[in-house]
């Protein structure tokens, strides 16, 4: 059983309220960082090792010594609740079930950042947890860990909760305070980074929610014990939500020291595939990353197995790695068919492009249509070297990853199971019957050009 | 003594030049001009906030700077990267940078209705000339284009949405220089459009700088379409005494008829001064004005055809590029032609030429 | 002329006291929400004019940003809108069957309404529920683990709701 440090105590009843929660432990780590100094506090993150829990694994310790500290200037932090990546739903479980963990990371951070007015932007799909987040705030303050002077320190802070409405592209750091100032969703051109231009051109550090709940145990124990955990620079624990063909699909603390194999198979993970099907593929860190074929998912191409760790999940690169990315893990079974999904992935992208820059707003758009026509039997052979040189032409060349993690899983699909898309083109008819099943498993193979 | 300013040394496509703190490696380039300048489809010196957008001025930066010469992992948009001491920067001798850019051109196009024969920005279009430039022909898109219905946006300009590039260059243009904004963006991702929402004219005073800065026929002069081709008119600077605006403006006429006014563009299509609607759609005969005489039109451009006053030739710059090797030509037709030989001056031939002036000049023959 | 309430227009003054002075257009977000809930869930042009005034910005600010955010409907939807996730975790696990199921049941086609004005269907891309697929969002809810029996119950539930208020 592996360590846990975030959601160990969501089983206690109450724990969604401020008694029960402090009585366990609770806001500890508020009472032990306001008695450092916020620099100290810097110092402790980074030794942690604590990487950005959003998807690009950013060091956050690094990325709070980046925020510029000019004079008579508000400095902001926001916490970026705005979860939307297929398959990822982890920081809406720790939110709702231990919601004063992330009210705690808040207070810490904010106190170590200079952070008097800090948000929380929140999907606006989440409504109803925005009213356990408001709860838990508004109990915060009542027992003196928010609002004015808390614990006689002289330090003031509030927390407010703010809704989006329904866009992906929010997540995006730039985008979302975009939003924040009430304005469309488009990314920012960088730099200048947030860290210096942030919320309303104020210097701004915006993390996800499992970074920030992740705070509280790397205060209580050190920074040092916390990086004491996991394999190298994967430190800490990382929240999986894993979904898709398992028995078992939820939330799961691990602290990266399992394999990818023990994550799927094991009773206290996955649980295996249900209905005694075999496994065909696995998107590992929500679906911008790439998919992998069963036969790269547990072992290397070194033939090394393959670890939950972000290093290990990148091995090979992206022509036979992946990602940790955010931690969504989705399954598929021998049933499924990788076409279509692919199709979905491509569909969502093109449905949340904001339209702001060229290659993203018309290649996504065209790669929906060719793989629409792949899936329903009206492709054409040299569709699929046509599909590849789109996203290599979107790769790279966007404001912002939404580019990027349009591109990469039809990559992904074409370079793993280009077989599957090659038999919907030749099998028009068939395909629109049955699916491929399993795949070829051909080795991975360098995708020519047209 | 007073401190001198120091100066960055930046190296585009092997020309070195130095250039002032804070100048935009798409600013650099232009100072060198020619083929190095990359093509800029929503950037627009004069409106703050504009570029980054249309990812047809990516270059590629082979190294930072002379304190971090590590090269940057992605091709940068040169309209909105700042140059560093000592940064080298490759344009046109990347082919990485061309590549993405027949990418650009592609995207752009595939939506676009290509209708340039019954659009009136035929000839002053930044679309044509960057497709011409750099874009392959044949397209690859077997879908149906997106389509718009065209919109009066009141009396003067039309919105054609089906054109449009997604610049956001009028949108600017509305927040900055004209007093109210009464159109945007709408919509998002592939359906985004440029629009009111209601229908809305747009009639506030500076409104129609929209038309001039838009790069593509999507937003035109009502009081000029389908009026003339814009090569077959004569640009001439003019001004006038305006009480709202500086009365700077080109005039487009056919013999003494005044076609259209626009405001006064740079040599890369930029206006610096705006003009008032007034100059613009109200001032339309030639004694409204005083003529300053022609305007300086790109040889390049399809406007300068017939008109060849006060034409520049512009600095010639792939021999530097190469450094100083010249381009080399796939074929010298004179190696394998028997006519049209460089020692006859054709222009000076009293008549048409035919086959005899050749054959005269060539002993070899009979 | 609409307006809100003395109570919203309470919770509007709450929410646009958020941010510093001078930001007020941070809370358009939040109010549009608002004014979609009270203003019968959807944002016509008067009520968009309406939180431009309140804000002190152009009314296109507002347009620009209603446009761009999926939850904010421009035109009518029935009373109970049925938003069923299609992307790739909730295909796996059976979503475009339940989405066929809902159509054969209301009879009616993606993003339509039922002549009674009761229901509207709409497919929506991820929602966050990944593990709880197939899901649809109903309102301010979830509604998770969807099969043929829990969508029937779920019809029910909306029909007899309407019944009772009416």
């Amino acid at each position: 059983m592996g360590k846990k440090l975030l959601i160990d105590r969501v089983g206690i009843e109450g724990i969604r309220y401020f008694d029960t929660y402090r009585k366990h432990g609770g806001y500890a780590s508020v009472e032990k960082a306001f008695k450092m100094a916020p620099a100290d506090i810097v110092e402790e993150i980074k030794k942690s090792g604590l990487r950005g829990r959003g998807g690009a694994g950013f060091p956050t310790g690094m990325k709070w010594s980046f925020l510029a500290k000019p004079e008579g200037v508000p400095r902001y932090l926001v916490c970026n609740a705005d979860e939307s990546e297929p398959g990822t739903f982890k920081d809406r479980y720790l939110m709702e079930f231990i919601p004063h963990l992330l009210i705690e990371g808040l207070v810490v951070s904010s106190f170590a950042l200079g952070s008097n007015r800090t948000f929380i932007y929140i999907r606006g799909e989440y409504a109803w947890i925005v009213d356990i987040l408001e709860q838990a705030i508004e109990e915060a303050r009542q027992n003196g860990f928010l609002g004015n002077n808390i614990l006689n320190s002289g330090f003031d802070c509030e927390i407010y909760v703010q809704r989006g409405a329904g866009a992906y592209i929010c997540g995006e750091e730039t985008a979302l305070l975009e939003s924040l100032e009430g304005k469309r969703g488009n990314p920012r051109i960088k730099p200048p980074f947030p860290a210096v231009k942030g919320l309303w051109d104020s210097p701004t550090v915006v993390n996800n929610v499992e970074t920030l709940a992740a705070v509280v145990p790397i205060i209580n124990m050190g920074g040092d014990a916390y990086s004491q955990i996991g394999i190298g620079k994967s430190t800490g624990t990382k929240l999986i939500s894993a979904c898709g063909n398992i028995n078992r699909p939820g939330v799961y603390e691990i602290d990266m020291t399992i394999s990818v194999e023990e994550f799927v198979y094991s009773d206290e993970y996955c649980g295996g595939i249900p209905n005694g099907k075999k496994l065909k593929a696995c998107i590992p860190g929500g679906s911008s990353v790439p998919i992998l074929p069963a036969n790269l998912l547990f072992k290397t191409a070194k033939g090394e197995k393959r670890m939950m760790t972000y290093e290990s999940l990148a091995d090979g690169g992206f022509q036979t790695g992946s990602m940790m990315g955010s931690g969504g893990f989705i399954v598929l079974d021998e049933d499924q068919c990788v076409v279509r999904h692919t199709l979905t992935l491509a569909r969502f992208y093109r449905h949340e492009s904001c339209g702001q820059c060229s290659p993203c707003r018309e290649g996504t758009g065209w790669m929906e249509k060719i793989l629409n026509n792949i899936e329903y039997g009206r492709g054409k052979m040299n569709d699929i070297d046509l599909l590849w040189d789109i996203q290599r032409r979107i790769e790279g060349n966007t404001i912002c990853p939404l580019g990027d993690a349009a591109a990469w899983p039809v990559a992904a699909a074409i370079r793993h199971f280009r077989d599957e898309f090659e038999w919907h083109v030749l099998n028009p008819e068939e395909s629109q019957k049955r699916n491929y099943g399993l795949a070829n498993y051909a080795e991975p193979r360098e995708v020519v050009a047209s | 003594m007073p401190d001198e300013k120091k100066l960055f040394k930046v190296t585009i496509d092997n020309i070195t030049i130095e250039v002032e703190p804070g100048t935009s490696i798409l600013q650099a380039a232009r100072k060198i001009g020619g083929d190095v300048a990359p093509p800029a489809m929503c950037y627009y010196t004069p409106l703050k906030g504009s570029g980054g957008k249309c990812r047809t001025c990516l270059v590629e930066v082979a190294a930072g700077s002379t304190a971090d010469p590590r090269p940057m992992p992605k091709l940068v948009a040169s309209c909105r990267t700042n140059v560093m001491d000592g940064m080298i920067v490759k344009n046109i001798t990347s082919e990485k940078v061309i590549d993405a850019r027949n990418g650009v051109v592609e995207f752009l196009l595939i939506n676009h209705p290509l209708d340039c024969p019954i659009c009136d920005q035929a000839g002053e279009c930044h679309l044509q000339d960057l497709s011409y430039e750099h874009g392959k022909e044949g397209t690859r898109y077997e879908f149906k284009r997106r389509t718009f219905e065209k919109v009066d946006l009141g009396p003067f300009i039309q919105l054609h949405m089906t054109r449009c590039i997604l610049c956001y260059r009028c949108v600017y243009t509305a927040d900055q220089v004209s007093k109210k904004r009464e159109h945007g963006v709408l919509d998002r991702g592939d359906h985004s459009q440029i629009a009111t929402y209601i229908k809305n004219s747009l009639d506030n005073d500076f409104i129609g700088n929209v038309i001039d800065v838009c790069p593509v026929g999507a937003l035109t002069d009502r009081t000029f379409r389908f009026k003339n081709r814009v090569w077959f008119l004569k640009p001439m600077d003019a001004h006038r005494d305006c009480p709202k605006c500086s009365g700077k403006v080109t005039l487009w006429n056919r013999g003494d008829e005044v076609y259209r006014v626009t405001a006064r563009k740079d040599q890369w299509g930029e206006v610096h001064d705006w003009i008032c609607n007034e100059c613009r759609f109200e001032k339309k005969e030639t004694k409204d004005w005083v003529i300053e005489g022609p305007t300086k039109i790109n040889r390049h451009s399809v406007i300068s055809q017939g008109h060849y006053v006060g034409t520049v030739k512009p600095r010639e710059v792939l021999t530097e590029v190469m450094n100083g090797q010249a381009p080399r030509l796939l074929m010298d037709i004179h190696t394998v032609s028997e006519v049209n030989q460089p020692q006859i001056e054709l222009s000076e031939l009293p008549g048409p030429a035919t086959g005899d002036v050749f054959e005269n000049k060539n002993p070899k023959e009979k | 002329m609409i307006t809100f309430s003395e109570n919203k227009l309470k919770e509007a003054q709450r929410i646009i006291n958020r941010y510093p002075q001078g930001k007020q257009k941070s809370a358009l977000l939040p109010l549009l929400h608002l004014a979609q809930d009270e203003f019968g869930g959807w944002l016509d042009v008067p009520a968009m004019d309406y939180i431009a005034s309140l804000l002190n910005i152009e009314p296109i600010e507002v347009y620009e940003v209603a446009t761009f955010y999926s939850m904010y409907n421009l035109k009518p939807v029935g009373r109970h809108v049925f938003e069923v996730c299609q992307t790739g975790p909730c295909m796996l696990r059976g979503s475009d069957q339940i989405i066929d199921y809902i159509k054969q049941r209301l009879q009616i086609n993606v993003g339509e309404t039922t002549p009674d004005g009761m229901f509207t269907l709409k497919t929506v891309e991820c929602l966050g529920a990944c593990g709880y697929a197939p899901m649809m969002q109903l309102g301010k809810t979830f509604r998770e683990h969807l099969n043929e029996e829990k969508v029937d119950q779920i019809i029910e539930e909306c029909r007899s709701k309407a019944a009772r208020n009416n």
